[in-house]
């Protein structure tokens, strides 16, 4: 184990310069802004990689655009108000299926709100545009976790052509560890969009007719479901199909984890569901966990946001769903084990 | 006709899509005359605006991309960073331009992006109805302005007066009109020369005229676009020594 210690945010470069990303471009944003200045650090060390500090985030959206067209490995990286602006290029991107890399620390909405942390970016990630929400979103719950996803958000995107966003916060992005980062294997190979042969590629995204553009958005759907098991992931921790579980993700599902260490000793029949991707949401999985349960437990730091999504997949189920949501306010393992003990003796 | 036709037009397309009188066919033709005397089909990459533009997202034999309104000039700004090697041509409209796109223009400009802007004016959104737009000129009625545009401090923005002071003194800054092609033509190859040669911004804005939404036939429609001159000065904008 290496002794130095890195940051969220570090493991987010280090995650990004593993993956092969070429160029950034960003614009200053609490708490994301790390990102950016230790990819200009990258910069100064590394002549092939670049960066660019832009006017505003709608310009670094569509110049990660404009520069993945161009065969780069291209990201942004923002939060808040920035995520919002960002939604203008998700939109096309979305429509013209371009590897948009979006990396999106969290912090407390709406508005400015705080600085810190917050899940309230979930629907603005997967349905911010005036789309359908053909984006691939994770929701990393571990620094070393925002090193493999930022790869894989890099991987995913170029390999399926939708837009992919890995959700972190604040809390995860500034805090620090020791860690050990295992390289990727075979990371994807980018090559131009628009890569000016003899046979012109024309791309748009304005259409004349409504069933032209519903054809377009059928072959993107199918796409989007016949890649659903390649894309969908998530993780059970504790009892595989428990009575009582927990659904939860991000940091919020990593003080779950430790919530489950405390209470196995209770032997209480417990586990975690642990969208590690919002979206495709990984049903399959999600409906084999609750197969014995007679209660399901959300935590979320926003306000059902991730239950919505959960409800869905679970309707029709008779099992009770107990919501827990603090918008903008994170929770300890201390009082997810409150809870539970809560619940259980009700 | 056929044969009048630029090499570089994807002749599978036309006739295109435009209003009939429209300014954008001949801003076309003569790009696509430049592009043909300078042989740079094969190093071309063309990114449009919303708008009118967008109609030219198949026009030429040559890659193109259609952008949101506002946004091409930040795409093909990083597709250059991408692409060093080829040559990126933005077109879009003056609400794109000088609008939505402003800040991004004037960002391009103070930072000497390499690529060439394109803005075809015709004083109004035309796609959209023939709203006013930022060069649409004091007193002029249009749908949102029927009792005349009000005065404004400069009488309808004059673009390339404005990129002039944010530009690098290398940078090409320059107004044409479509109503003298030939100066047009050249002022398009300067335009794309000083991107290909030097690896400077250029910014080429190009009157023209609208005649669907100015309600007017072909000899009105020239003399309004002659008049537009009195307030929107042709020629190359050079940086001044200070």
């Amino acid at each position: 184990m290496s002794n130095k210690l890195i940051t969220g945010n570090d493991a987010i470069v280090a995650g990004a310069l593993d993956a092969g990303a070429e160029i950034m471009f960003g614009y200053p944003i609490t708490p994301a802004s790390e990102i950016l200045h230790n990819w200009v650090k990258e910069c100064g060390k590394n002549k092939k990689i670049q960066c660019l500090q832009t006017e505003d985030e709608i310009a670094a959206g569509f110049a990660v655009l404009g520069a993945v067209l161009g065969g780069k490995k291209a990201f942004t990286a923002s939060a808040g108000p920035g995520h919002i602006l960002l939604q203008d290029a998700l939109a096309m991107a979305e429509n013209l299926r371009l590897p948009f890399v979006g990396i999106m620390m969290q912090r407390g909405g709406p508005s400015t709100g705080t600085v810190s942390f917050g899940q309230q970016e979930v629907n603005l990630a997967i349905h911010g545009g005036n789309g359908d929400g053909l984006r691939i979103v994770y929701s990393a719950s571990s620094i070393l976790e925002l090193y493999t996803l930022t790869i894989k958000a890099f991987d995913s995107a170029w390999r399926y052509r939708f837009p992919t966003i890995m959700l972190g916060d604040g809390y995860l992005g500034k805090m620090a560890t020791t860690l050990d980062l295992p390289k990727p294997l075979h990371p994807v190979i980018a090559k131009p969009i628009l890569p000016g042969r003899t046979t012109p590629v024309f791309l748009r995204n304005c259409y004349s007719n409504e069933t032209e553009l519903n054809g377009h958005l059928n072959n993107n759907i199918r796409d989007w479901r016949d890649n659903f098991a390649r894309m969908a992931e998530s993780e059970i921790y504790g009892v595989k199909t428990p009575k009582v579980l927990i659904i939860a993700h991000g940091i919020v599902a990593a003080a779950a984890k430790d919530a489950i260490d405390v209470l196995r000793k209770e032997k209480v029949s417990l586990g975690l569901f642990r969208p590690i991707t919002l979206n495709p949401f990984d049903h399959p999985s999600l409906l084999r966990a609750v197969k014995n349960a007679t209660r399901v437990l959300i935590f979320e730091s926003s306000l059902d946001q991730l239950s919505y999504i959960v409800k869905y997949n679970l309707s029709g189920s008779k099992i009770r769903i107990i919501e827990n949501a603090k918008p903008a306010l994170a929770f300890t393992a201390g009082e997810i084990v409150t809870t539970v003990r809560k619940e259980i003796n009700d | 006709m056929i044969e009048i036709m630029p090499k570089c037009w994807n002749k599978a397309t036309k006739p295109d899509l435009f209003c009939p009188g429209c300014g954008h066919g001949i801003v076309l033709k003569h790009l696509g005359y430049a592009i043909d005397t300078m042989e740079i089909r094969d190093k071309v990459t063309l990114g449009i605006d919303i708008g009118c533009s967008l109609l030219a997202w198949n026009f030429f034999n040559f890659d193109t991309v259609q952008t949101h309104h506002g946004r091409t000039a930040p795409t093909m700004l990083g597709y250059k960073r991408a692409q060093p090697e080829r040559i990126a041509l933005a077109y879009m409209g003056d609400g794109g331009a000088y609008a939505i796109g402003l800040q991004s223009i004037l960002h391009a400009a103070m930072r000497n992006e390499p690529i060439t802007i394109i803005v075809v004016n015709n004083e109004n959104y035309a796609m959209t109805g023939g709203q006013a737009s930022p060069t649409t000129e004091t007193g002029t009625i249009t749908i949102t302005t029927p009792l005349g545009k009000a005065k404004d401090s400069v009488g309808g923005l004059k673009g390339p007066e404005l990129v002039r002071m944010m530009a690098d003194k290398n940078a090409y800054v320059a107004r044409t009109t479509m109503a003298n092609p030939i100066v047009m033509q050249n002022m398009i190859k300067k335009a794309i020369k000083t991107q290909a040669e030097t690896n400077n911004f250029a910014f080429l804005e190009i009157l023209s005229i609208c005649p669907t939404n100015w309600r007017t036939n072909a000899k009105e429609s020239l003399h309004r676009v002659v008049e537009m001159e009195k307030h929107y000065p042709l020629g190359e904008f050079l940086k001044e020594d200070k």
